[in-house]
């Protein structure tokens, strides 16, 4: 991880777009004067969804925005998992592996994305174009085998239906 | 057909939007409470209910409001948990996705009986699109003033926001939650003081489960009597299951607190029995958090009787024979399921999700997780067995929040149960590797 480095604090904060800068203040707003911490956590999906994930320097950033010491921010992103503290792929699909999933087929989903990818679970394909993850359940058991990406469920998944999202995401990517 | 109080018109085209909620009625238990209705006789209305808290613990929901502190000149805060992470639970995201007016109702009339005018819903945050839908409801619901300043010219303001986690089980757990709404990692608080006295930013707190808060609007709306009506004893009320596994027909149904274990798991209004023509061979009831039951104690209890879906049924004959009702994360196993990898998926889960603060939980769920890696593997030892018995006891009561008793549970129940699949993965590991133990038997003396 690289918030490790001796460095860190002293990495360049990036800029952020235009629109980040806007949603930024607005989910700051949400909160009283002198709260506006609250917001870390919308904030850093913000970011990972500007830049696909959440740099030294983004994290920097942040601390600057909410008037914080950059530790306070590493500490958040580093402790929930849905944020991605090295570079990952276009498309990251995250494939529940927990208990009810399981029962259904998450085991062989997984086998079978590895598979047509190429790649293991927390690789990234050498196009840049797919990570390939696994979470702990995401709320969605009675529909499983499933996976998320970019906060998109897909539900009941059957060979097929891999095949059918894959290409539709390589489709999506060439844009 | 059994009544549904809360998801009875989830299905009706574009009800998310607020013309549509409120052309079925939507918003009614607003105008009854700040209308009509002093905040006491709301919380009274939701005591005579019975109803209790619909996250987990079952906690008395009138009894947890009447304990918040109300110091003069001191904000007050309710919090909806929208967490929903324990495995096997997907009915708060139903409810929301579908209905998301219901909850905002919900959210509206409890901050009335409890005086908050600042309230919060924190949702887990894998389900940003389910945020989305909330934001635009909000929107709705302040546009047409149910929502900012002297909703319905009652006098009463109320602001409410809706904020995503960042995937983190552990922020489930009431404190850790509110660690992470004020922008921190989601470490437990010591209790007390519990968030009734210091929660949200050391306000006095309520944090309710999105089904007990969306169940308020049943009850202000025909009352806490009628409410407690439905249901057997000390379990009132409908219920959101959410039904996952190897079934004909997994999914979120609501029901009568008191239908039969058997009419759920058989019944054509519900599961329609087990997937691929196969038998039942265990049932988690009620979240990965509760105790696992073999088939022969699913449907009847130790005693004979029929196991109803009540808190107290299915907790009948305590951990030596019973469960929990829990969540209602009501997870199926067919006979081709193999209770050892099950088990260590779970400890895995846990061990995953632990925080870190308190070493018995951070430790011992990382043990037991290796353990049952190795009972899995072929890689296992009799003695394993009875370590993972140990370390149950070095967990249990010892940590700071109940995520800790969550992980042993589970784990001791499978094997006070399965044992006898357990010992077959030790003795004939290569066997175990290539086939399933099937059904066990139950024991003659039951
Ligand atoms: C580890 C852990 C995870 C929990 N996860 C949730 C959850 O996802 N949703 C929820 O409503 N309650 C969850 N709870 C229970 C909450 O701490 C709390 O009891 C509940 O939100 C209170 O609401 P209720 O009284 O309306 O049920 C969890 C508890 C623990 C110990
Ligand atoms: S019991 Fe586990 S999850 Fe709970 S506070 Fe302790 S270490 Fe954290
Ligand atoms: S177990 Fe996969 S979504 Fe819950």
């Amino acid at each position: 991880m690289k918030v490790d480095h001796p460095q860190a604090v002293n990495e360049a904060p990036i800029e952020f777009s235009a629109q980040t800068m806007t949603e930024i203040q607005r989910v700051m707003g949400l909160f009283p004067e002198g709260k506006k911490k609250s917001a870390i956590l919308s904030i850093l999906h913000l970011v990972q969804d500007e830049f696909g994930w959440v740099s030294v320097g983004a994290m920097n950033k942040v601390a600057l925005l909410l008037n914080i010491q950059p530790i306070e921010v590493y500490e958040v992103a580093t402790f929930y998992t849905m944020f991605h503290l090295d570079p990952v792929g276009k498309n990251v699909l995250e494939v529940c592996r927990t208990g009810p999933c399981q029962l259904v087929g998450s085991d062989d989903l997984i086998a079978y994305i590895e598979e047509k990818l190429d790649i293991k679970v927390g690789e990234t394909t050498k196009d840049g174009l797919f990570t390939l993850k696994t979470v702990e359940c995401l709320g969605a058991c009675g529909y499983g085998p499933m996976l998320m990406c970019k906060y998109q469920f897909y539900e009941r998944l059957t060979k097929e239906k891999v095949n059918e999202m894959l290409d539709a995401m390589r489709e999506a990517s060439k844009s | 057909m059994a009544r549904k109080l809360l998801i009875e018109h989830a299905e009706v085209p574009e009800i998310a939007s607020y013309d549509i909620y409120r052309m079925h009625g939507g918003y009614a238990s607003v105008e009854k409470a700040l209308k009509t209705m002093s905040p006491e006789e709301v919380v009274e209305e939701v005591k005579k209910s019975g109803l209790r808290g619909r996250g987990g613990a079952g906690f008395p929901t009138g009894m947890k409001w009447s304990f918040l502190a109300k110091p003069e000149g001191v904000e007050r805060h309710l919090v909806c948990n929208a967490d929903e992470s324990e495995p096997g639970t997907f009915k708060d995201r139903y409810l929301m996705e579908k209905l998301p007016h219901l909850l905002i109702e919900g959210m509206i009339t409890s901050s009335y009986a409890l005086g908050a005018r600042r309230s919060y819903i924190y949702i887990r945050g894998e389900f940003m699109y389910v945020l989305r839908i909330l934001e635009k409801a909000i929107a709705e619901a302040y546009a047409n003033g149910m929502l900012g300043k002297n909703i319905l010219g009652s006098g009463y303001d109320l602001d409410l926001v809706v904020t995503p986690g960042g995937g983190a089980y552990i922020c489930g757990e009431e404190t850790a939650l509110l660690e992470s709404l004020e922008g921190k990692r989601g470490n437990p608080r010591m209790k007390p003081p519990f968030p009734a006295v210091k929660g949200l930013w050391g306000n006095p707190t309520v944090v309710n489960n999105v089904e007990s808060i969306a169940a308020v609007v049943p009850i202000v709306n025909e009352g806490g009597e009628a409410y407690a009506k439905i249901g057997i004893e000390r379990s009132t009320g409908t219920k959101l299951i959410s039904a996952s596994g190897n079934l004909v027909r997994p999914g979120v149904y609501e029901i009568e607190l008191g239908l039969s274990v058997e009419e759920f798991i058989y019944g054509d209004d519900y599961c329609r029995g087990i997937a691929n023509g196969k038998q039942l061979k265990a049932c988690i009831p009620g979240g990965s958090s509760v105790p696992i039951l073999p088939h022969y104690l699913v449907t009847k209890t130790a005693a004979g009787t029929d196991r109803l879906m009540t808190y107290e049924s299915l907790a009948d004959g305590g951990f030596a024979s019973g469960s929990m009702l829990g969540s209602g994360g009501f997870i199926v196993f067919d006979e081709d399921q193999c209770i050892v990898k099950n088990t260590w998926n779970f400890a895995r889960f846990y061990a995953h999700e632990s925080c870190g603060q308190c070493s018995p939980c951070r430790e011992g769920t990382g043990w037991m997780e290796k353990v049952l890696y190795r009972l899995e593997h072929g890689q296992g030892t009799l003695e394993d067995i009875s370590l993972l018995e140990e370390i149950n006891k070095k967990i249990e009561g010892n940590t700071i929040c109940p995520l800790g008793d969550a992980a042993a549970w589970p784990v001791a129940a499978a094997i006070r149960h399965f044992r006898e699949e357990f010992e077959w993965h030790v003795k004939a590991p290569q066997e175990a590797q290539k086939r399933n133990f099937g059904l066990i038997s139950a024991p003659i003396e039951a």
